[in-house]
């Protein structure tokens, strides 16, 4: 392992200043701190990479955020006329966070994350990131763990950093698929029209290809997330066939032992034969009263509309809207520590997501630990403080920010 | 976006007022044409206060801006077209200066413009529309026929387009434009198009809405600008009287929005479990349950229910100690530091002091829509069907919300008619006919009209009987 000259600060400034001069970027750009005892201080900013360098050493926070690049200086922010300080420029943010999965993930909860449930995370980094670069054209991406238990990502192309919060807003609507608070059984509708069984919008199809294998592996097998009644009762509201829809509650709720996949298959094989019945003319009694309209929709029938809705909501990413719909939101900087866990928001690479282990991601202690090997081997000199968010940086760089050198 | 045309020689009806007007005018004509303008836009924002159709509205203001403000197509003969775009352009331009000034006027100003524009657009012919278009000059990049086709099946699902029965591919090709996704937000954000690196495919038929775009983001830019070259204006102590002026017209145009309450209903913390019980519609009783159990309410439940009972009656004093007891489960460090600030400040004491309003169910539909574990919204608009009649029945069964009145309830959530549920639940839950709604047959568009109703009701059966009706009351004379 070989120690860069170059401290971490740099880099931080050269991937929000997009050169290595500081410009409006860096200097308009807000910083918060969290010290220790929960103070947490808003509206820094700074002239040079050297003034934040000395404040961070200063202040000693246990974490910093970044926020927005403001119409003025943020620092001045007290003696600016109201209204002034407006945000003006900000990286596109999206925070994935693993509470969001807490109902239907079932082999940790709360705080806790493991490589099993991590692959929740996996397919939504996939979903999303192919789904920025291939329908917004953005370039520009960098993932990072969150610490603990998500994920966050920056997009740092031009076009992404002017968006309005209209359009980050408008964007959010494009990608925002489960919605719904706690009552809302069924957090699913993307279907148009009166039969309600449109297909699906070319955007949600893609998604729905990456979905569906890892569906079958991860919800119906490792999680087993249907073993739990309020996810099957969930899985049932999408059902449209009264008759269908009783006789599995019935079965279900009399087999306590039916896994997730039995139920899955419970499922198909009742859709196939009630499919088979309606081929033959034999229309069911919910068939004979359904609405008109739905007879000219022959592309997407309502039972594989039924499965491709259910795999959306538990798999579909589950996003904190409000941090990406605003510039003036914070979200704490890559490279960070997290204050709890003690891991490093190590950015991730996307093609090898499904293989990231949270629980595997170095600890500032251990990295301490090897520094002092290193520093013994190589006779390194300096303060403890600032090496080590030199090997921070050494241990991966930031894959999603190209520079325009 | 380039210049359109000069303000001399305007070329359509229609204009995204791009350029200030050159022309000379008296001061007379700056405040008269301004005024007859502004009884169009205040009669729009009146109509959405009312809640009244687009198509009502449409009719209405077409006939006022014949009146006030007539704009002739070019080939209209014996019309002095021009001056009719004259003013126009002059007294958009005046009333710019007057709704620059705060966030609020600017807001209600585009809104009203826009509808205004929209309502034009509805009503003319194409050949006007399509020059106007032109002009723009948006960027539209037309789609290749090969591209077209080959993209077919995509472009036609993201339209929800569905093929029919009996037809021919070549029957659903219509005519595509590449725009930047920036420009068309609304399609955007209602997954209306089909998208690939970063450019939406617009159909020829969704123009319209790139329009109106176009005319929302260049006039809201505009404001801002305006609003800061403003001071200068100052020395000119002719214009800022009737700036003032003009922009006072429009706030009293809205009256539907529940500002303050009415001082014989002031209520006290202590009282809050009683009057949820007994006057409160389910999103309210919903977030004060969850208070209750929970010991702790999110942001946006804090603030929709905070707000809502500020405007029942509760003081600043009194909501101090109706929070503070209801998240019992802090300290009080933790609620000084985390929430004293916030609850004063929706009060109007913290920050810009600004004293909110309540939020109209409009707003409660629309905004903050609740996340996984959020417990705030309109209960007949977020919660499942099972879940709303078990907390119908829990909340009204009492009172006579049995599962017997349920289907009726549900079949109006089913159909999208939220308020119409909650004003039945509101009617049979009262006694009332089907029908008589929160008073004159007006349903429930606002959660403090529904409570404040609901104490009035229970006020006038307490009240004692007055046997001695004055003389010539209608008592009387029914007799
Ligand atoms: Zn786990």
């Amino acid at each position: 392992m070989q120690i860069q000259n170059e401290p971490i600060s740099e880099d931080v400034m050269g991937w929000l200043n997009h050169e290595h001069v500081p410009s409006k970027m860096f200097t308009h750009r807000e910083f918060a701190f969290t010290l220790p005892g929960d103070i947490y201080l808003r509206y820094n900013s700074f002239m040079t990479m050297e003034d934040f360098r000395k404040q961070v050493l200063k202040l000693l926070p246990s974490r910093f955020e970044i926020g927005a690049v403001y119409s003025a200086m943020p620092k001045d922010k007290k003696t600016l006329r109201p209204g002034v300080l407006q945000p003006i420029l900000r990286e596109l943010v999206f925070d994935i966070d693993m509470t969001d999965y807490d109902s239907i993930r079932t082999c940790c909860s709360g705080k806790g994350i493991c490589k099993r449930c991590w692959g929740f995370i996996a397919v939504a980094v996939v979903v999303l990131d192919s789904a920025l670069r291939n329908q917004f054209g953005f370039r520009n991406l960098l993932w990072v763990y969150s610490g603990r238990r998500g994920i966050h990502l920056w997009i740092s192309d031009p076009e992404a950093l002017a968006l309005t919060d209209d359009q980050r807003k408008s964007l959010m609507g494009w990608l925002e698929v489960v919605k719904g608070g706690k009552e809302q059984m069924k957090k699913v509708n993307v279907r148009f029209g009166k039969g309600g069984v449109s297909p699906l919008h070319p955007a949600l199809n893609a998604a729905f290809q990456h979905l569906k294998s890892s569906f079958y592996e991860l919800v119906l097998q490792d999680q087993d997330s249907f073993s739990e009644e309020d996810n099957w009762k969930v899985l049932l509201e999408y059902l449209t066939d009264a008759d269908m829809k009783r006789n599995l509650r019935e079965d279900w709720a009399a087999d306590l032992n039916r896994t997730s996949e039995e139920k899955w298959d419970d499922l198909r094989k009742a859709m196939t034969a009630a499919k088979h019945k309606e081929k033959k003319g034999h229309a069911t009694k919910s068939e004979a009263q359904k609405d008109p309209n739905e007879i000219n929709v022959p592309v997407t029938d309502r039972y594989t509309a039924a499965m491709e809705d259910i795999i959306l909501e538990f798999m579909y990413p589950r996003l904190d809207s409000e941090v990406t719909k605003h510039r003036n939101h914070l979200l704490k900087a890559p490279f960070c520590v997290h204050p709890n866990t003690g891991r490093v928001c190590v950015p991730v690479e996307p093609e090898h997501v499904f293989d990231f282990d949270p629980e595997k991601v170095p600890t500032v202690q251990q990295l301490i630990k090897e520094l002092d090997q290193l520093g013994s081997e190589t006779h390194h000199s300096g303060e403890l403080g600032e090496d080590v968010p030199k090997i921070i940086c050494q241990y991966h760089g930031p894959p999603g920010y190209e520079s325009d050198e | 976006m380039p210049a359109i045309t000069s303000a001399n020689a305007i070329k359509t009806t229609y204009n995204i007022y791009d350029d200030p007007p050159q022309d000379d005018i008296t001061l007379e004509d700056f405040e008269l044409w301004a005024i007859d303008r502004m009884r169009i836009l205040a009669e729009i924002e009146a109509s959405f206060a009312r809640n009244r159709s687009y198509k009502d509205m449409s009719e209405t203001i077409s006939a006022l801006s014949r009146k006030y403000l007539p704009l002739n197509s070019t080939t209209a003969k014996s019309i002095d077209v021009d001056a009719e775009r004259k003013k126009d352009h002059i007294s958009h331009f005046v009333l710019r200066l007057a709704f620059c000034r705060s966030e609020e006027l600017r807001y209600r100003y585009v809104k009203s413009e826009m509808t205004w524009f929209r309502i034009k657009w509805d009503g003319n012919d194409t050949t006007e529309r399509s020059q106007f278009v032109e002009s723009l000059n948006l960027g539209w990049i037309p789609v290749e026929e090969e591209e077209r086709i080959s993209l077919l099946p995509e472009l036609l699902a993201a339209s929800q387009i569905t093929l029919q029965p009996g037809t021919t591919i070549n029957q659903y090709i219509e005519n595509y434009y590449k725009v930047h996704w920036t420009k068309v937000p609304d399609l955007v954000e209602r997954r209306r198009v089909f998208l690939k690196n970063g450019f939406a495919y617009v159909p020829a038929r969704e123009q319209a809405s790139i329009v109106f775009q176009a005319f929302h983001t260049n006039l809201e830019k505009q404001l801002m600008l305006t609003a800061k070259a403003l001071p200068r204006l100052d020395e000119d102590n002719r214009i800022l009287p009737i700036l003032e002026h003009l922009s006072q017209g429009f706030v009293a145009g809205i009256a539907s929005e529940y500002h303050v309450a009415n001082p014989a209903d002031s209520v006290t913390a202590d009282m809050i479990d009683e009057i949820s019980n007994k006057h409160f519609p389910l999103c309210m009783k919903n977030l004060h349950e969850t208070l209750r159990k929970k010991h702790h309410l999110k942001h946006y439940g804090r603030l929709q229910y905070g707000l809502f009972l500020k405007v029942i009656g509760l003081s600043i004093e009194e909501a101090m100690i109706f929070w503070r007891k209801g998240f019992s489960g802090i300290t009080d460090d933790k609620f000084n530091k985390e929430y004293k600030y916030n609850i004063r400040h929706s009060y109007g004491l913290e920050g810009k002091r600004t004293n909110y309003s309540a939020f109209s169910c409009q707003y409660i539909f629309t905004n903050h829509q609740p996340g996984v574990d959020d417990t705030h919204g309109c209960p007949y608009r977020h919660f499942s069907p099972e879940n709303l009649e078990s907390a119908l029945v829990t909340h009204y069964g009492n009172q006579g919300v049995t599962p017997s009145v349920l289907p009726e309830i549900i079949q109006q959530v089913r159909s999208g008619h939220y308020h119409v549920a909650c004003t039945r639940v509101f009617e049979i839950s009262h006694g009332l006919k089907s029908g008589e709604g929160v008073g004159d047959g007006v349903s429930v568009t606002h959660p403090n009209e529904y409570a404040a109703r609901s104490r009035e009701l229970e006020r006038q059966k307490l009240a004692p009987v007055d046997r001695d009706y004055p003389p010539g009351s209608a008592m009387e004379i029914d007799s």
